[in-house]
């Protein structure tokens, strides 16, 4: 197609945009890691921003010293883990009893789950059922109170419903159950949508802070964004040297690192993780949210 | 015949008890999780007492309510609440709809994938690492932003940017922009894709440029998609943004600017423990703004759109 000089020009500047665009997407973090690899006092005297100047591992080594920040990541990971399978499991059960339409009180059901996107009691009601749950202070209410998600049940639910029918029909007259079809034949086929509910799931999981800053309060429960949001509000020097006797002797002897530094290397930690699964994801969840956005 | 149907429908429904036996585990979950909250509302009316519970605190009729309403941080709390959802609702809502038309010109395919890609990165990121990354770019001693603003000559001292509060306001809103434009963008693109090129030739050989096209076509065609979230973005209205203002407006000095329904909610219950005037404050907030996605959605109705 031929393009005429105003569009041309309206071409050129969405390219420039567009570039403009991915820098200041990229750059924050990109200037976050560069200050994670440089001198804390070095970097106190300004001017990084692409480049670490004072190149360094100290950072990383003092803060992988940290008992409670290896802890905390434990947390995590257990904590997305088993949230994750049990919250995908769960969901996808309930997606496949709901997209049967032999169901019998489906749409009741379903307005059921549906009210609860729209209202919720909130916040204190809430913090007072996990209190009078005995869930304060436990692992599982990190873990269980997200467990089922309307919206994936939804988004499950629509595509299951799309699966044709003669994929199970056969399994049926062999004398399949539900549960015999829905393991070894629903499941088996949706591999990309279960795949983007997960990632979805998990990085809501290991994103999540404010669980623990509401019902945690045993430092040995906290999850790292919830701890790393403490460090960040307090100081990290005193935080990480005072519970590490190796560290503490590191600082004393060549006071080069600062909080920044500190917090840096930290936050990086805390978002390797993520920033790793997603590019291998990224054409599932493109898929798997739209596949949310349709309407039945 | 009605009275037939009963007992006909206890047999059908132990007959599928397979299938029922999938849903209830997740009814019995949101039952616990979302209704059973949903009934703590009451606390609302109470002069909740933890040593009583919900059964046995006296009642206290609105005067919770009538509390919020006069205290002094009523009205600013409001301005902010509304303030900060309509700054959202004019700039953070459309860059979505604006990128996903402008990656729509882009031809170069790799460049697109490289720009939606690297877009989607803030979306995975959590708001504690976001906070993370706006104080230190912000910061006073070694901030980027101002570093470069003292090279371009700008400003002669550096600016503590999160302890103005006037400035609260458009920081959030730009935060914002910056996590949720390119994961918003995707629905756009779709609806896009899924546009009748035919509309495209006859526009062009009708001599129309590209960008009378985007408004003519374009636009329109993916408007419906647009007015669904717009209804969602309404109900929201008064949820003015959580963990995004906790966690930047860690400065008390922000707070006249700062301070939303929400984050008052989560100060005045969690913090200083006033259950009862908290959930009435909380309540509040759900009432509204379940009128407000009511309403948007009658209104989207005469235009054929809705989400129920």
């Amino acid at each position: 197609m031929r393009l005429s000089l105003g569009d041309k020009m309206m071409q050129r500047s969405i390219y420039l945009l567009l570039a403009l665009m991915s820098v200041i997407m990229l750059y924050p973090f990109w200037n976050a890691l560069v200050i994670s690899f440089n001198q804390g006092s070095d970097t106190a005297l300004g001017g990084i921003t692409l480049w670490p100047r004072a190149y360094t591992l100290e950072n990383y080594y003092i803060v992988f010293q940290d008992r409670r920040l290896l802890n905390s990541f434990m947390i995590t990971i257990l904590r997305t883990l088993s949230g994750t399978a049990l919250s995908v499991f769960f969901t996808a059960l309930l997606a496949y009893g709901m997209s049967k339409k032999t169901l019998l009180f489906r749409k009741q059901y379903m307005v059921f789950f549906m009210i609860t996107m729209f209202f919720s009691g909130g916040l204190i009601p809430s913090y007072m059922l996990i209190r009078s749950l005995g869930m304060l202070d436990t692992f599982w209410v990190l873990v269980i109170p997200g467990i089922i998600s309307v919206y994936n049940m939804i988004v499950i639910r629509t595509f299951f419903a799309a699966l044709p029918d003669g994929l199970e029909e056969s399994a049926k007259i062999d004398g399949c159950s539900n549960y015999g079809i829905f393991f070894r034949i629903v499941i088996p086929v949706s591999g990309p949508v279960l795949a983007t509910i997960a990632l979805f799931t998990a990085v809501g999981y290991w994103n999540d802070w404010f669980t623990g800053a509401i019902y945690i309060t045993k430092d040995n429960l906290l999850p790292i964004q919830t701890l790393l949001r403490q460090i960040m509000n307090s100081n990290i020097m005193t935080e990480i040297g005072s519970s590490n006797a190796i560290a503490l002797d590191h600082m004393n002897r060549n006071r080069t690192i600062t909080t920044k530094s500190l917090t840096m290397a930290t936050m990086m930690i805390a978002t390797i993780p993520i920033i790793l699964t997603y590019p291998f994801l990224q054409k599932y969840f493109v898929k798997g949210v739209l596949i949310g956005s349709l309407k039945e | 015949m009605k009275a037939a149907v009963k007992p006909g429908l206890w047999k059908k429904w132990t007959n599928q008890l397979d299938l029922q036996s999938m849903v209830w585990p997740g009814i019995i979950f949101v039952a616990i999780f979302s209704y059973i909250p949903m009934y703590g509302v009451v606390m609302a009316f109470q002069q909740y007492d933890i040593f009583n519970g919900i059964m046995d605190s006296p009642w206290a009729g609105f005067m919770h309510f009538r509390m919020f309403f006069e205290a002094p941080e009523f009205w600013n709390v409001m301005r902010n609440t509304i303030v900060i959802s309509l700054l959202k609702l004019v700039i953070t809502f459309p860059a979505p709809i604006l990128l996903a038309l402008m990656l729509n010109e882009v031809g170069n395919m790799g460049f697109k994938r490289f720009v939606q890609t690297v877009s989607y990165l803030p979306y995975f990121l959590s708001w504690v690492i976001v906070s993370g990354f706006v104080f230190s770019l912000l910061s006073v001693d070694n901030g980027t932003v101002n570093f470069l603003l003292e090279r371009l000559n700008l400003i002669q001292e550096p600016v503590n940017f999160l302890a103005v509060p006037e400035y609260f306001w458009s920081i959030l809103v730009s935060v914002n922009v910056w996590k949720e434009i390119g994961f918003g963008s995707i629905v756009y693109l779709a609806a896009i894709a899924g546009v009748d090129p035919a509309l495209y030739e006859a526009a062009s050989i009708d001599g129309a440029s590209r960008f009378k096209q985007i408004f003519s076509i374009t636009l329109p065609s993916i408007s419906p998609v647009i007015i669904i979230f717009m209804i969602l973005a309404i109900g929201n209205l008064l949820s003015a943004g959580f963990e995004d203002i906790l966690l930047l407006a860690t400065n008390p000095i922000l707070r006249p600017y700062s301070d939303v329904i929400d984050t008052y909610v989560y100060r005045v219950g969690i913090l200083n423990a006033r259950f009862s005037y908290a959930t009435a404050v909380g309540l509040f907030k759900a009432v509204i703004s379940v009128i407000l996605l009511v309403t948007a959605n009658k209104i989207a109705r005469k235009a054929d759109v809705s989400l129920w």
